[in-house]
């Protein structure tokens, strides 16, 4: 299978790979599939009081696409509010990636990881 | 050294040079183009003494007799033509074969189809080093069994099973034995003399052969029966119809000749690497050999690298070539079936990769694949969160995982 470019270049160079402090209250941690299915993602946002996500950390256990994924999530939601990052679909996700129908859930997760990792913040700060 | 570097010969194996050659002097007008089967000129008379000298550096191989051996169109066709070719045959005595859950696809769809046909299959668990034991198969045959069809060599872990000792077990029960040597002949001794195997699938392009050719060893005594399945000019004793392939034929019989010739000193040196590449990354943390360390023919390697995913390893290995047991090279998203008979959990599956070395495979590669491998595993560990998670002491098995 012929990988796009954009893949490639994630997986070769991915960015913002690492870790928060997951106890901080600033920080949402989502981490969503299983590795019996053969990924796992987690990604973390730290938020401001404005709620702009100053920053963003993966770390993923998957193919190439799920890990160029994650990556590219983590580019676009920095800089983001909380509300404009919920509207980010996987479809986006595959598009920019140009991922084959066989590797679609890879963005599907991707999407599941900012929603839960909303979610959490949300959770910490008694919002949900 | 040239990259990328092959290292996949459990899926198939390049051409000997030597193979080809004899095969090019098989197509032209100039060359041995005729059919084997006009008995009418001395075109077709010197094309069938290619196609019996070949069948002749095939039974040699195996140690049996050359009336044996049928021409097929690889090892696929073989199992189908054994396998169906027995049971419809003898369905009056019995409708119940016993196979193994590790076996290739070619056997396990062929048994498949006869469910649908209304026969009956067990399919026997290998033991945690992937083999199947002789006592497993004598549990398991009854008063309507047919036919037991097992593998030699198993082509994703590469171990071996004691067919001489099934063949025992088989033989005093009045059951017949088929097994799928496409990974072992040549690799892995196979003398049909003692061993009490009845009918056996042999494919060319696994031993620098080409692909598209194969045989099906058929014993004489005691005489085993086949229905056909290919129908036609009544070729190969009416068992396998089809113009015989001259240059396919005398491919495969060179390339048998070649790998009797010189078994020995390629095992020595392929073992000598295979150790190396072994020793090379074994000392790093969580890395697992699937299958017996010591049942195992020359060129397998299948290790599993824990926390990292087999695919993204393979990207990772730009210039070597070879195959993950990962759902996501497949279509089908499930990790391999081999794998998970052994009691791999599901993650380990993911993670594993097959190593295949070769005739051609040399001391340099080996040791550039040793480096390289290294370094995407702890490349992709910095990358995972499980390996995270495992350095922090936590118990993966207790984390609850949102499944999708």
């Amino acid at each position: 299978m012929a990988y796009s470019d954009k893949v490639l270049d994630h997986y070769e160079n991915p960015r913002n790979v690492g870790a928060l402090d997951k106890d901080s209250k600033d920080v949402g941690t989502g981490m969503v599939g299983a590795p019996a299915c053969g990924d796992v993602m987690r990604l973390q946002i730290q938020v401001n009081e404005n709620d702009v996500i100053e920053d963003a950390k993966f770390k993923t256990y998957g193919c190439g696409s799920a890990i160029a994924s994650s990556s590219l999530l983590t580019e676009w939601v920095k800089g983001k509010t909380l509300e404009e990052a919920t509207q980010i679909k996987n479809t986006d996700i595959a598009e920019e990636l140009a991922l084959p129908p066989v590797k679609v859930h890879c963005s599907v997760l991707a999407e599941d990881a900012i929603k839960a990792a909303i979610n959490d913040l949300k959770s910490k700060r008694g919002e949900s | 050294m040239h990259l990328p570097i092959y290292l996949d010969y459990s899926a198939t194996t390049p051409v000997d040079p030597r193979v080809a050659e004899k095969m090019s002097e098989c197509l032209t007008l100039e060359g041995n183009f005729g059919n084997p089967g006009s008995r009418s000129h001395v075109f077709g008379w010197k094309a069938e003494e290619a196609v019996e000298t070949a069948r002749r550096q095939v039974a040699d191989l195996l140690n049996c007799d050359p009336r044996e051996i049928v021409w097929t169109s690889g090892a696929t066709e073989s199992d189908n033509l054994a396998i169906k070719g027995v049971a419809h045959f003898y369905n009056k005595k019995g409708k119940h074969i016993i196979t193994s859950k590790i076996e290739h696809k070619a056997v396990l769809d062929t048994c498949r189809q006869l469910e649908r046909e209304g026969y009956e299959v067990t399919y026997l668990e290998p033991d945690e080093e992937g083999i199947i034991q002789p006592q497993a198969v004598a549990d398991a045959i009854r008063e309507d069994t047919i036919l037991v069809s097992l593998m030699h060599v198993n082509n994703e872990i590469g171990v071996i099973n004691d067919i001489e000792a099934i063949g025992e077990v088989t033989r005093s029960k009045g059951v017949l034995l088929h097994v799928d040597a496409a990974q072992s002949a040549g690799k892995v001794e196979v003398d049909l003399d003692r061993m009490k195997v009845d009918l056996m699938s042999l494919s060319a392009h696994k031993v620098y052969g080409p692909k598209g050719i194969g045989a099906l060893y058929v014993r004489r005594k005691p005489r085993v029966r086949l229905e056909a399945q290919m129908h036609g000019g009544g070729h190969e004793r009416g068992m396998r119809s089809g113009t015989l392939a001259v240059h396919q034929i005398v491919g495969m019989g060179e390339a048998f000749r070649i790998a009797k010739e010189e078994f020995a000193e390629e095992n020595a040196r392929i073992i000598k690497l295979r150790d190396m590449l072994l020793g090379g990354l074994q000392d790093m943390e969580e890395v697992h050999l699937n299958g017996s360390a010591t049942q195992r023919v020359a060129g397998n390697l299948n290790i599993s690298f824990n926390f990292v995913e087999g695919e993204s390893l393979i990207m990772a290995f730009k210039d070597i070539a070879v195959s993950s047991g990962s759902a996501c090279t497949s279509a089908s998203l499930e990790p391999s079936y081999v794998l998970r008979a052994l009691g791999l959990n599901d993650e380990m599956a993911h993670s594993s990769i097959r190593f295949g070395i070769g005739r051609f495979t040399t001391e340099e590669e080996i040791k550039y694949v040793v480096s390289h491998v290294r370094e995407a595993v702890e490349k992709l560990r910095e990358l995972s969160p499980l390996w995270e998670m495992y350095k922090e002491g936590i118990d993966l098995e207790q984390v609850q995982w949102a499944a999708h």
